[in-house]
């Protein structure tokens, strides 16, 4: 089976669901004939032509604006906001209007639409190219919220997406393009050439949105993680020999509860894992949730282990980013309380 | 010694008790401007962004180069459609009173801006419109019984009682999905011009937006989407000189109209009387048949004014002369192509007479049909099922047991 980075395995997707499907069309800052200024979309204007693939001018709002005008023109767009960071000028097309659109229209129009962020830290990005704003998509109705951590699903998780008939935020943790990252900064990195996830089946597959994975079997603890803090978790457990179960969510929005209560249920135990600022983030849904489901099963306290409530600092990455450190000392705690 | 420095904040010319005064809008004698061909070079037409073509003059004729167009059936036609969407705003804000409905945005003023533009449209043509375009709709006869559900969010409002009245959703007729977020749908309506190029097929689309809206950053990005990709698209401003309480030079700033926006995206830009129903057709007959050429997009500003309040909730005595709409130097729309007709020989005082009494006729005959489906406070509205219906094709299983929860 051919070996792919994420990277490559997101452009894989979109090269397949072009292919496949006529009205796909990509387009955003650089990502016409530059291929990208994390080289996702290289060669698809090429191979498919200018009218499908092409460079937008920098104005976010009129990337999903004009995206959405084209979901209801029957097209399938797929456009990319060059960093996760910088989709605030588009928050108000996203949430009020691709969101909106067939529940405000009782389905007399829809949204089928695509929109790829590249998100998430751990690269010195410091403030304007390392959030995780995953939460304020969340917290929408009518749309989906999508974080892999994988090649292999970033790819099949991507085309699902396109093919999905409802606005998809799809989330990259541009930390793991090139291969995956456990928080060790101190170690050198191992690209996705080594790692089995690396392996990416050629042509058309997807992952189901909506259903997570089990990325590690445990019996003492859940961790809930997605995005890079699915290696952060793989490699706290290891640290700490702690039999914890890591959750990989891999779809925010709508979430799988049952994979999550089902684990949490066994183990008795659950640490949340985000990039994202404690505070009103993803992970208080995910512990309210558990504490609703599981109430019962619980033997400890829920923890979270989370960015700081500070905007994403750029000297202090390592102080602030959740590595496995952090993380251990959340498990260790969770199997003492 | 330096001046201290002093904000400058536009007022309008008059407040509250103040004497009406328009002497400071320009406005071109009828059949002055000339017709440009449609695949003229924009840069050669900028003075249309400064003034305004108009077609029928003091005297009811049509005159100049914009005339012509349309026939006796197409222009009576026209009449009644206005006339038509005027009897249903006067209805509808009574039902508003008579807490039928919950709210209510008219048109009065502004009838042919809507009414004639729909005539240049052909069917696959999609409109991205505000809440003040229901001509659209009223021209492409859909039926009123069908707004009026809408209004009332009765059991059987096509949208379920999702959304607010007079916020619609017609795509069989060209209807975009109307937001209550301003400016929204101007690079949509960009958007999905660019499909319908991209998939090589001949719909074009036109986006809609108000004088205040065009302040709104989406404008912005319409402009740039639409002049880039070149888009078959018609942008069209409606100037109705007011946006809620704020008068337009709040929007418009130094520039010296809104039309002259489109200039520095190097789009072609007219201004057009807005009150002047052969007018409001001729130039978007010419900005559509550029768009249908591959010739690009187009800005229209239609000067007009807003005679009635914004909306049910607002009372405009409080900030401008009460007497200000009889003022407007460019009159009032249903009025001046009666006028016309008549002056063609094809209309008469009884036959406007009668006709705005079948026109209320028609409208509570509708209002009528609409009641027996319930109202804003009637037992028989959309069911709380519906609330949880749509919010995505497939229902997510967190949003089922929400549902179960609510005992619905």
């Amino acid at each position: 089976m051919p070996r792919m980075t994420m990277i490559q395995a997101v452009r894989d997707a979109m090269d397949v669901a072009m292919g496949r499907d006529e009205r796909v069309v990509v387009y955003g800052e650089d990502v016409g004939y530059f291929g990208g200024v994390f080289r996702a979309t290289q060669g698809l204007q090429e191979k498919y032509g200018r009218h499908r693939c092409f460079d937008a001018p920098i104005s976010e709002s009129g990337i999903v604006g004009t995206a959405i005008g084209m979901a209801a023109n029957g097209m399938r767009p797929c456009v990319e906001i060059q960093f996760a960071d910088y989709m605030y000028p588009a928050y108000d097309q996203i949430t009020q209007e691709a969101a909106r659109i067939r529940y405000r229209s009782n389905a007399d129009f829809t949204c089928p639409m695509v929109i790829r962020m590249p998100t998430g830290g751990g690269i010195f990005g410091g403030q304007t190219h390392s959030q995780s704003p995953e939460a304020l998509f969340t917290h929408v109705a009518g749309q989906k919220v999508v974080v892999p951590c994988t090649p292999y699903d970033a790819k099949g998780l991507l085309i699902a997406a396109i093919e999905d008939p409802d606005p998809v935020i799809f989330l990259e943790p541009k930390r793991l393009y090139n291969g995956p990252f456990d928080g060790h900064y101190e170690r050198p990195v191992t690209g996705w050439g080594k790692h089995p996830d690396g392996e990416v089946p050629e042509g058309y597959y997807t992952v189901p949105l909506g259903q997570a994975a089990v990325r590690r079997e445990g019996r003492e603890v859940t961790i809930l993680a997605y995005g890079t803090m699915v290696h952060v978790a793989l490699a706290a457990a290891e640290d700490t020999g702690i039999d914890a179960e890591v959750i990989d969510l891999r779809t925010l929005l709508p979430y799988d509860l049952e994979a999550i209560t089902a684990s949490v249920r066994k183990t008795g135990r659950c640490v949340i894992l985000h990039e994202a600022t404690l505070t009103s983030g993803f992970g208080a849904e995910l512990a309210a949730l558990v504490a609703e489901h599981c109430f019962y099963h619980l033997e400890a306290p829920i923890r979270r282990v989370a960015g700081w409530d500070t905007p994403y600092p750029h000297a202090q990455e390592w102080d602030y980013f959740p590595g496995p450190v952090r993380v251990g000392e959340a498990l260790k705690q969770t199997m003492e309380a | 010694m330096t001046e201290p420095l002093s904000l400058h904040v536009p007022e309008p010319e008059v407040r509250p008790g103040g004497e009406p005064d328009f002497s400071g809008v320009k406005i071109a004698p009828a059949g002055e401007v000339d017709r440009p061909p449609v695949d003229v070079d924009p840069a050669e037409i900028r003075d249309k962004a400064f003034s305004i073509i108009r077609v029928l003059n003091r005297g009811g004729e049509a005159v100049g180069p914009w005339a012509g167009l349309l026939s006796d059936e197409d222009l009576v036609e026209g009449l009644r459609h206005m006339m038509l969407l005027r009897a249903l705003d006067a209805r509808m804000v009574i039902a508003q009173r008579q807490g039928k409905t919950s709210f209510y945005i008219q048109h009065l003023g502004e009838e042919a801006v809507s009414t004639a533009f729909r005539k240049v449209l052909r069917q696959g043509d999609m409109n991205f419109a505000t809440y003040r375009q229901a001509g659209l709709l009223i021209a492409d006869d859909y039926p009123l019984e069908v707004m009026i559900n809408q209004i009332y969010a009765n059991s059987e409002d096509p949208l379920k009682g999702r959304q607010l009245p007079t916020l619609y959703s017609v795509r069989e007729k060209g209807f975009f999905t109307l937001s209550g977020n301003l400016a929204t749908q101007f690079p949509q309506a960009v958007g999905w011009a660019m499909a319908s190029a991209i998939k090589g097929e001949t719909n074009i689309a036109a986006g809609w937006i108000g004088d205040g809206s065009t302040a709104e950053s989406d404008f912005h990005a319409g402009l740039v989407f639409a002049s880039t990709f070149k888009a078959p698209v018609i942008l069209n401003v409606v100037n109705n000189q007011w946006a809620i309480s704020t008068f337009q030079g709040i929007a418009r700033g130094g520039v010296g109209t809104f039309a002259a926006r489109g200039l520095g995206y190097g789009i072609p830009s007219l201004r057009v009387d807005g009150n002047d129903y052969l007018a409001v057709y001729a130039v978007g007959q010419w900005a559509a048949e550029r768009a249908r050429r591959n010739l690009g997009p187009t800005l229209i500003e239609y000067v007009t004014y807003r005679a009635g309040a914004h909306s049910t909730s607002d009372d405009p005595s409080a900030y401008r002369p009460k007497e200000e709409s009889a003022a407007w130097p460019l009159g009032d729309p249903v009025i001046r192509l009666k006028a016309h007709l008549i002056v063609r020989g094809v209309w008469s005082e009884d036959r406007h007479a009668q006709l705005e009494a079948e026109m209320r006729d028609t409208v509570i005959a509708a209002q009528k049909a609409a009641e027996a489906n319930g109202t804003m406070h009637s037992d028989n509205r959309p069911s709380a099922r519906d609330m949880f219906e749509g919010v995505y094709a497939e229902m997510p299983p967190h949003l089922r047991r929400q549902r179960q929860e609510s005992g619905v």
